[in-house]
């Protein structure tokens, strides 16, 4: 067996000022605390235990989170960092420890989470002899990391977590796998003063921003009758709100958001026109195929966004700004490619725009809104039938908290609701699985998202599903006392597959009829409180008592069991061909 | 659009997994490798992947771009047969007593640019390298003469417009890209050489 190197060789040890000779598993708690990493959710294991027991000296600077799964350790990780802006780390054992990372690691690579785990593994001597615990986990986590590295000396310790968390933070974010066997945990070695990676050779993390792109770019805007902006996570990766608003307040644009982009720009705001996509709203749909300049910032026309593609925005020149160069012209053909990091293009293409004002393009989204809230919207939020919606629990919440919470939903159809029509006055304040669509994703994302913003009220929206995927983390809040408002919206249903069973499959419910314990009971049992609503009369008052509440609360509303979520695009149809019903 | 063969040439780091990063680009999209060599390149320490697939171009500047996404991926270039000067080896075994008494073989041989590496009592192997033609001729031609084995190896191919790695990569070492680096010639004139 060769030894495995870094790709560059490590920097010599007369370059290193100072050396202190440490465990190897000393030294990759070190390289956290020198990364600024405050939490951790992990759960330990054998191959593992070096790295816990040098964790029990740590425990001033790092907050180990003790998950019951180590799936909710990196939702939590996700959801850390989806709050904080700051690189979510988890840690978890060799074999089944590492495996049950799989989801979150997809999850965090389809919607670009920054996330370093960081995983045990078998003696480097035991590497490939079917040890106990023993899986190749490097092989198993290649397509779902942005990078992965098998440490087996603890000299590559400190190199290797610095570009972890260099290549994790950088360019596109995403997840990175660093396995370290047990052996290169235990050994003692001269650790030279820890240095943060700036630069890897082969690695771009983003393309150098081309002045002509910009112009070319701006002309196009500025020639535009009914221009029209779809802005997606990447605005809020970028950390680009500031520099985006002013882009949109400058420009005139109408400006319509993807589920993971939205509240970048506040859902009040005037130009903003709504959500895009399968779920979105009915004008920003209906208008792609009529607008003549299509501004594409940071985001990657997932197919949930553009329904069928030959029939998507053809009548549009498209400008796409993005970080990531493979995405563009990935999906949709590009007139004009902006690559770069937004907040570098951004400021320089409102430079170049003219001040103007759509007043007219503008009404024709806003008479497509009030045909949606007429045909949709207006019966979702304030229902005139007996039994509580989905809709009415949104609006209701959002009047007690005015758009200050971050909200985290799951996967189905209550992650559509809360996504279009929570109000968001800020951005990193809504976190959901966008491209994987990992139910189970909610509850430890919520728990992650508080301890990366503990002055924000977080508030998680869960199917009754989707609860029962991770309801274990219930474990994890009682014993750390996170402070996460839990809303449980029951439909008694797998509510999604049962809309698309009952408008494509001739209504055969199949297997979509879930029973769920009594979910204020299981809260109890792990002493969180809890209520649950039948009536209308009970909403508002439960929802106010919850977020007074101090501590946990989890609120279980029974709404109406066959609703559907409209507007919607059908597989297959293009998004001009968006049904209100 | 047509599909046709071409040529993926991308410089790497010397890194264990890489090869199997770059190698699911193609299985998760179902897309056969049909030839692949991974072997040292101008520099030292720096490798280079040669890869033939058949597929349009489009399919083929997407899967570079995302194969040039990779962290330890320095560079990708793709081109058509024609851009590249390309060899195959091939190895085949005979029997030697054919071979001695048939003096057809003997020409066959010479007209084939193969010449003997290995001669004994038993067998004899001859090598040729050339293009796919070539190295199949060969086969089809000692087949009536008990050709006991056969081996071709992966593609290897130089790019006819390409003058070396060499001082792209000083650009790379730099932590500061200059301008050249920066240049997209893609983007600039829709080539058939992808760079960033």
């Amino acid at each position: 067996m060769s030894p495995q190197t870094l790709a560059q060789p490590a920097a010599s040890p007369a370059a290193a000022p100072t050396l202190a000779p440490m465990t190897g598993a000393v030294a990759t708690l070190q390289a956290l605390v020198a990364e600024g990493v405050d939490t951790i959710f992990g759960y330990p294991g054998g191959a593992i235990i070096p790295i816990y027991d040098a964790l029990y000296d740590f425990k001033d600077q790092l907050n180990h989170v003790l998950v019951r799964h180590e799936q909710g350790g990196i939702h939590a990780a996700q959801g850390y960092a989806r709050s904080s802006g700051r690189v979510g780390v988890a840690l978890a054992t060799s074999g089944p420890g590492a495996t049950n990372l799989v989801t979150g690691l997809a999850d965090a690579m389809i919607d670009s989470t920054p996330v370093v785990c960081i995983t045990g593994q078998v003696f480097a001597h035991l590497l490939g002899t079917d040890a106990f615990q023993e899986t190749d986990i490097i092989n198993i986590t290649t397509p779902v990391t942005k990078w992965n590295y098998q440490v087996t000396r603890a000299e590559e310790i400190p190199e290797a977590l610095a570009k972890a968390f260099y290549i994790a933070r950088s360019g596109r974010p995403g997840p990175v796998l660093v396995d370290i066997t047990k052996n290169a945990q235990m050994q003692t070695f001269d650790a030279p003063e820890y240095e943060p990676c700036t630069h890897i050779r082969s690695y771009r993390p983003a393309p150098v921003v081309r002045r002509e792109y910009v112009e070319q770019a701006a002309a196009l805007i500025n020639s535009a009758k009914k221009p029209f902006i779809l802005w997606g996570q990447g605005v809020v990766l970028g950390k680009a709100e500031a520099e985006f608003k002013a882009f949109v307040e400058k420009s005139g644009i109408p400006a319509a958001w993807t589920i993971l982009g939205v509240g970048a720009l506040p859902t009040g705001h005037p130009l903003n026109v709504g959500m895009l996509g399968m779920h979105g709203n009915y004008g920003p749909n209906v208008l792609t195929n009529e607008c003549d300049v299509l501004i594409a910032i940071g985001m990657r026309f997932d197919d949930r966004v553009t329904g069928r593609l030959d029939k998507y925005a053809k009548q549009a020149q498209v400008i796409h700004l993005d970080i990531d160069p493979t995405e563009i012209d990935k999906n949709v053909k590009t007139t004009v490619p902006v690559w770069g990091d937004c907040k570098e293009t951004l400021p320089l293409l409102t430079a170049l725009v003219e001040r103007k004002a759509h007043p007219e393009w503008l009404a024709r989204f806003n008479d497509h809104m009030a045909q949606e809230v007429e045909a949709v919207i207006q019966e979702e939020l304030f229902p005139t039938s007996e039994e509580l919606t989905m809709g009415e629990v949104m609006q209701q919440l959002n009047e007690i908290t005015g758009g200050e919470a971050i909200i985290v939903s799951d996967v189905g159809q209550h992650q559509m609701v809360a996504c279009r029509y929570a109000q968001l006055n800020h951005s990193r304040s809504n976190v959901t699985s966008g491209g994987l669509g990992t139910m189970g994703f909610a509850l430890p994302a919520a728990i992650g998202a508080k301890f990366g913003a503990p002055d924000r009220p977080v508030v998680a929206v869960i199917g009754d599903g989707g609860f029962q995927m991770t309801i274990q983390e219930l474990g994890t809040i009682m014993q750390t006392g996170v402070d996460v408002k839990i809303i449980i919206l029951n439909n008694q249903f797998l509510g999604m597959v049962r809309q698309w069973q009952e408008l494509f499959h001739q209504r055969r419910y199949s297997f979509v009829d879930i029973q769920s314990p009594d979910f204020v009971a299981v809260a109890a049992g792990y002493r969180i409180a809890g209520q649950r609503v039948d009536d209308r009369a009970d909403l508002r008052p439960a929802l106010a008592r919850m977020l007074a509440h101090p501590g946990s609360f989890l609120l279980e509303v029974m709404v109406t069991k066959e609703n559907n979520i409209f507007p919607m695009v059908p597989q297959g149809c293009s998004v001009a061909e968006i049904r209100l019903k | 659009m047509d599909r046709q063969e071409y040529n993926i040439t991308a410089y790497t780091e010397n890194q264990v997994g890489l090869l199997n990063r770059i190698a699911i680009i193609f299985s998760r999209r179902k897309i056969n490798i049909e030839s692949l060599n991974v072997s040292p390149s101008e520099i030292e320490g720096i490798h280079r992947f040669n890869i033939v697939i058949v597929e349009t171009e489009e399919v083929v500047e997407k899967l570079a771009k995302q194969i040039e996404k990779q962290v330890e991926v320095l560079k990708v270039y793709f081109n058509t047969n024609a851009d590249v000067i390309w060899q195959e080896m091939a190895l085949y075994k005979v029997p030697t007593d054919v071979i001695a008494e048939k003096v057809l073989v003997e020409r066959l041989l010479r007209e084939n640019g193969a010449r003997a590496v290995v001669i004994r009592k038993d067998y004899t192997v001859f090598e040729t390298t050339g293009h796919r033609e070539e190295t199949d001729n060969l086969i089809k031609a000692l087949q009536p003469y008990g050709l006991i084995e056969f081996v071709r190896s992966a593609r290897i191919a130089i790019i006819k417009a390409s003058d070396g790695f060499h001082h792209k990569l000083q650009e790379f070492e730099r932590r500061e890209p200059s301008e050249e680096v920066a240049e997209n010639e893609f983007l600039n004139d829709r080539e058939q050489v992808f760079t960033m």
